[in-house]
């Protein structure tokens, strides 16, 4: 933890957003991903992409902070277990407040707790570290079980990508935990069809998704995972004896026309024209 | 030792509402009483051992001071990757339970072997690695894993193993027991070999040759004071463990003797073969077979004596 010594020029996406506007915290989200890959040099800009409007929802609308202390027992917990799209993380909690924008301008820099993938406590809000798929699921499914023996009300969700269903380890906890009665468990699949070098329905039979969850003993919702209102009433609602699975259908590289569906973005990096030509898209305020 | 390890769980989890114990679908009515005492943190994984260890890590981030407990291969290799992320890297406080370790489930084949635990387990950072000896060590290992806080890794035998020790020694990360005093040599015995080493020691007293035997429990981190002592003073030391030479308890002292930079005393590392033993037979029959038999120690131990006395 040296960021002090790190001397990053201010980002120029640091501007604040208004919670009354989901779509504008989205976009803002969205600018400020795409300025930390370029600065970082960071790929999977369009896997962060695909994935923000579930943070949004997630976040700024559902979520609840524990009433009683900063980050405690009865918090609700997002486990981002896609940890590639870090960049998307790490800007909503910047616009959050809870990573001073002075550290998230460290970005990827030599010394920067803010790595390509999150790790351990790096940032307040970062509940694990993942970089390696399929590991959210299996530890958010042990906070569930803790947070139900301390009789806390919080709920635990974990943002998965589509690539990730294919670790066993995931269908290892797609198995347990309904047996286990996880009221408080709630997975979110950020289905944008695409792994890093295939149509996710080609690499491995993923279809039918939301019937694989169902027929594991989840309660499964298929949502618009670009439509706030309804993530955040999937979000919301709490099955009385099931875990919840939403999955959320996507566009990889949503919001940036020029990437949207475009698998070249997974690994692909920005330069300054094309930084340009996406935050102009994205409402060129900056 | 397994009998011993569920007494012990038991009697934690009756003082410590923390303690949750994960199985991977083993211990049919051993964990019994630990049901009656804390029904509710008794969870039965299945035969899932990685969701078991990620489970067990978030358990861990949340306050929870879980127990993962199955056969030795199943509870390391089979999920080294979450060992190494979730728990390791993450930093949490859970505790790994390995049983059978070693030859311990000989007969079941190597599936059932776990030759290279030791070395996995201590490359992996923020781990700490205990091999106990005895019924008594196992309670004492339990003991030492709910005051870590971090992650901890031991590997216990089977069933009725000799008790060495007459109470429950007390232990901690980067300790060892001195069993048996000695001058000419010093066997540093790893886990479930230390009975085999305390009998080879008083068959070579009869040859006379004097020699020293340490329950060398903690594998990572070593007691490198303990080490230091014997080097300085024992011409002979040898280590025995039920594992393989690649990268065991003696692969850890040697690399600290290498570092050391002085090397006066001879060591000598008796572990398992480079090798699967694809034939039957039971932990005596095997530890033959990969060289580490107490014959084997008593062979060993003199002709490198001698060898030393010879100049």
């Amino acid at each position: 933890m040296k960021v002090e010594t790190l001397t990053a020029s201010p980002l120029r996406t640091a501007t604040p957003v208004d919670p009354d506007d989901p779509s504008g915290v989205a976009r803002a989200v969205r600018a400020t991903l795409l300025e930390l890959s370029r600065r970082g040099g960071a790929p999977h800009i369009a896997s962060a992409l695909s994935t923000v409007d579930i943070l949004v929802a997630a976040y700024w609308y559902v979520l609840r902070d524990d009433p009683h202390a900063v980050a405690g027992p009865d918090r609700d917990r997002l486990v981002f277990s896609k940890g590639h799209a870090a960049t998307a993380l790490y800007a909503a909690l910047g616009h959050l407040g809870r990573i001073p924008w002075s550290t998230l301008a460290s970005f990827n820099e030599p010394g920067s707790p803010l790595q390509e993938h999150p790790g351990p406590g790096c940032a307040p809000g970062v509940e694990l570290a993942t970089g390696s798929l399929g590991h959210g699921l299996p530890v958010a499914l042990g906070m569930a079980e803790a947070i139900r023996l301390r009789r806390s009300p919080a709920r635990v969700f974990v943002l998965m990508s589509d690539g990730e269903c294919n670790e066993g380890s995931v269908w290892e906890a797609a198995m347990l935990a309904p047996a286990r009665r996880l009221t408080n468990l709630c997975v979110v699949v950020d289905f944008n069809k695409w792994q890093a070098t295939d149509r996710s329905r080609d690499v491995m039979a993923i279809d039918p998704l939301a019937e694989k969850w169902r027929s594991f003993g989840w309660s499964a919702t298929e949502v618009d995972g670009h439509d706030i209102d309804e993530l955040v009433a999937a979000l919301s609602s709490v099955p009385a004896d099931a875990p919840t699975a939403i999955v959320a259908h996507t566009t990889k590289g949503a919001g940036i026309s020029f990437m949207e569906d475009d698998n070249n973005w997974h690994y692909r990096q920005l330069d300054d024209e094309t930084l340009d030509r996406a935050l102009e898209e994205l409402g060129g305020i900056w | 030792m397994r009998d011993a390890f569920a007494a012990a769980i038991t009697a934690l989890a009756a003082e410590d509402e923390r303690v949750v114990l994960l199985s991977g679908d083993i211990g049919n009515r051993m964990f019994d009483r630990f049901k009656e005492t804390a029904p509710e943190r008794f969870i039965n994984c299945g035969v899932a051992e990685a969701n078991m260890m990620g489970l067990a890590a978030g358990l861990a981030l949340d306050g929870m001071r879980p127990f993962v407990y199955t056969i030795t291969p199943f509870v390391t290799t089979r999920c080294l990757e979450q060992i190494r992320v979730d728990v390791a890297y993450n930093d949490a406080p859970v505790a790994i339970v390995g049983v059978g370790s070693g030859l311990g489930y000989a007969s079941l084949g190597a599936t059932h072997h776990s030759c290279e635990d030791l070395a996995f387990l201590r490359a992996i950072p923020n781990m700490t690695v205990f091999a106990p000896a005895d019924a008594l060590e196992v309670r004492g290992g339990v003991d030492a894993a709910i005051r870590l806080d971090g992650p901890f890794y031991m590997r216990i035998g089977k069933k009725g193993e000799p008790v060495v020790h007459e109470q429950v020694p007390s232990m901690q990360p980067g300790g060892s027991l001195l069993v048996r005093p000695g001058r000419d040599v010093c066997i540093l015995s790893v886990g479930v070999m230390l009975p085999s080493a305390l009998a080879a020691a008083e068959r070579l007293a009869a040859d006379g040759i004097d020699c020293a035997v340490v329950s060398m429990y903690s594998v990572k981190p070593l007691d490198t004071a303990m080490l230091a002592r014997v080097f300085d003073e024992v011409p002979l030391v040898v280590t025995l463990e039920e594992h393989s030479l690649a990268g065991g308890a003696g692969s850890a002292v040697a690399e600290w003797l290498v570092d050391r930079g002085d090397a006066r005393a001879r060591l000598v590392r008796l572990g398992t073969r480079d090798a699967f033993m694809h034939e039957a037979g039971g932990t005596a029959h095997a530890r033959v077979w990969h060289g580490i038999g107490e014959d084997d120690v008593v062979l060993t131990v003199r002709a490198a004596a001698e060898r030393i006395a010879a100049g």
